[in-house]
């Protein structure tokens, strides 16, 4: 997929809680590049050398009747300071589409589970769109210390079943995602999950003993973002390194021997 | 519109801006970015004789106006270059240049010949100074003595342009300059990374898998560009410059440090089309001051 540098404008801005921001940005030169569902978008932080790297965000959404690209961003330091600081009508360079998407399963009809952890389900969001619009079915499940932290409920309820953990009981069962009693109802052709990566190796490991393909999306730290130089490494199920940005971010579990 | 166009050994060079090794993968990754074609030439990442899995992750970690890594030369080896990455690139019209590691001088020697072999190669950048890769890299580029034996070691495989990549981690640059100079290398290229370090303060250990990585970013150009100017009146063959060049302007200091061309790094990873950027500014620069040819520029601060 050809990959463009483009100065994206911020037409929206929201606060979905506290130490978030979700950016609507448009493209003032025209369309939007097709995006796939698990890429992500590399921003410029301009005119700071403290946030010298770009930095990488996954796609939350892509609105394709606004022409909006939705970016959900966790603030925890300089660069993401900086994308909340934004307002509507400044512009950021962004590098995008970068990496491969989640796999869309072929024929209709498939039962897809997308497991999330904090800001991790927010590939998640346009993923399930894209596996609906494709005659699947998606089902969330969405995990969080406490209900405050799931965001965005009111949209994936709009795409599929949403099934929610909180560790303090406020939200949906308690425990973790893998404790979640969907695990052991239902039958599942695919589970797609982002988040902490503890999370993913569990996640990955239950996929493994139902029998069930896994994919799992990685937050390697990036510097260039295609593929040029081999700092965002992970290691393969033979001991390889091969780079995130470019082979994944989403890989599937077995490539990675988890 | 100036002349921009530049010799190195026997390299023509339609203008003097090339990219840095490990920095542009093999060029195709910036293909939808910019026309390989608009530059000098490319510099290819880091081959050696046998495929090599560099090190562990982490490999990276910001500072300020740069970056450390240590990559640690992952690559799949000089046949899989020739075999799967060569035909890609073969029929582009622009100098593509492999940049080649080793541990011992017949390893370099060896991986030097068969990157002979290919026609469309017309340069080799031999990277005598990594600092991520135990023994070799940068262990021969610290002393001209060890500089000397790779470079003659090569200098009898290898017949096409030899251009020496140096080591910023020396007491002095240009001893070492003259020293591979005198085995016939046909240019000298510096700077590699400086030798560096960060830790992280909660965890208390080193961002960095082995410990320490190599510095660049605009924080280093200082540095490279008073050794430029160091090497530049210690030698008389070209010198190709660079460390930190993040615009037209900064490569232009290099020039008139005495680079006759120069290569940019990291820039790329924050501009993906900063080179041909780079290229046109140059251009403009030399038309505004009515610098009708490059060579005007190139050495005129001593
Ligand atoms: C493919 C990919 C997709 C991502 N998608 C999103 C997203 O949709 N929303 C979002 O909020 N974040 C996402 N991230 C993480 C995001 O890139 C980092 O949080 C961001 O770069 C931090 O920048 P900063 O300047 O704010 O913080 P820094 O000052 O750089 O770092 C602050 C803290 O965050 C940690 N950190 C830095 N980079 C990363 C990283 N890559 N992964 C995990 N921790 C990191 C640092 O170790 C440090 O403790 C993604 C990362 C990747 C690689
Ligand atoms: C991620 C990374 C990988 C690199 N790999 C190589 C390499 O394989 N061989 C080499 O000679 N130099 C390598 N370098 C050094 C660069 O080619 C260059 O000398 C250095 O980064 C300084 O230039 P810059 O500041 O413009 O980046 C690497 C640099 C970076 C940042
Ligand atoms: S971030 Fe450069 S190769 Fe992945």
């Amino acid at each position: 997929m050809k990959k463009y540098a483009l100065d994206l404008c911020v037409v929206e801005k929201e606060f979905p809680r506290d130490g978030y921001v979700l950016l609507k940005l448009n493209n003032p030169q025209g369309a939007l590049p097709e995006m796939l569902a698990g890429q992500f978008v590399e921003l410029l932080i301009a005119g700071s050398s403290e946030t010298f790297l770009r930095r990488p965000i996954s796609i939350n959404y892509v609105d394709k009747e606004k022409g909006l690209l939705w970016l959900l961003i966790h603030v925890v330091g300089n660069g993401t300071k900086y994308m909340s600081e934004l307002n509507v009508g400044d512009t950021i360079n962004c590098v995008l589409p970068l990496g491969n998407g989640f796999s869309m399963p072929e024929g209709e009809g498939k039962k897809v589970l997308l497991v999330g952890g904090g800001v991790g389900t927010a590939p998640l969001l346009y993923y399930g769109k894209c596996l609906k619009e494709a005659g699947h079915t998606p089902s969330f499940l969405l995990g969080g210390r406490s209900a405050g932290d799931l965001m965005q409920l009111d949209l994936f309820e709009a795409i599929g079943n949403v099934y929610t953990t909180t560790e303090d009981a406020t939200l949906g069962e308690k425990g973790f995602v893998t404790n979640h009693s969907i695990l052991n109802k239902e039958q599942f052709d695919l589970i797609a999950t982002c988040g902490p990566k503890p999370m993913m190796k569990a996640v990955a490991a239950w996929a493994r003993t139902a029998n069930c393909e896994c994919e799992v999306s990685l937050e390697n730290m990036m510097a260039c973002g295609v593929g040029a130089c081999l700092c965002c490494v992970e290691k393969d199920g033979e001991g390889h390194n091969v780079c995130v940005c470019k082979e994944g971010p989403v890989f599937n579990s077995k490539k990675l021997n988890w | 519109m100036a002349n921009l166009h530049v010799n190195i050994g026997n390299l023509s060079l339609k203008n003097p801006v090339m990219t840095a090794s490990g920095t542009f993968g093999y060029g195709i990754e910036f293909a939808d970015f910019i026309n390989l074609e608009d530059l000098g030439g490319f510099i290819v990442k880091g081959t050696t004789l046998n495929p090599r899995e560099g090190n562990d992750y982490p490999r990276m970690a910001e500072t300020p106006a740069g970056m450390l890594n240590c990559v640690g030369l992952q690559n799949k080896g000089v046949d899989y270059f020739c075999e799967n990455i060569y035909p890609e690139l073969k029929d582009l019209d622009t100098n593509v240049i492999v940049n080649v590691s080793g541990s011992t001088p017949e390893d370099y020697a060896e991986c030097a010949a068969r990157i002979d072999a290919l026609e469309r190669i017309s340069a080799i950048e031999l990277n005598i100074s990594c600092p991520n890769v135990k023994n070799g890299g940068m262990a021969f580029g610290v002393t001209p003595e060890g500089a000397a034996t790779v470079v003659k070691a090569v200098r009898q495989a290898y017949n096409k342009t030899l251009i020496v990549k140096l080591s910023p981690n020396v007491t002095s640059i240009a001893d070492i300059a003259k020293a591979v100079e005198a085995e016939g290398a046909d240019s000298v290229s510096l700077i590699n990374t400086l030798m560096g370090t960060a830790i992280d303060i909660e965890r208390r250990c080193t961002k960095l898998s082995i410990g320490t990585g190599g510095l660049s970013g605009p924080c280093v150009k200082p540095v490279a560009l008073r050794m430029v100017m160091q090497v530049a009146k210690a030698v008389n063959i070209p010198i190709v410059g660079l460390g930190g060049i993040m615009n037209a302007t900064d490569a232009i200091e290099f020039l008139m440090a005495g680079a006759t061309a120069i290569e940019i790094g990291t820039a790329n990873f924050i501009d993906p089309a900063i080179t041909v950027k780079v290229v046109n500014g140059i251009n403009e620069w030399m038309d505004n001051h009515g610098v009708k040819d490059i060579h005007e520029i190139i050495g005129c601060v001593k």
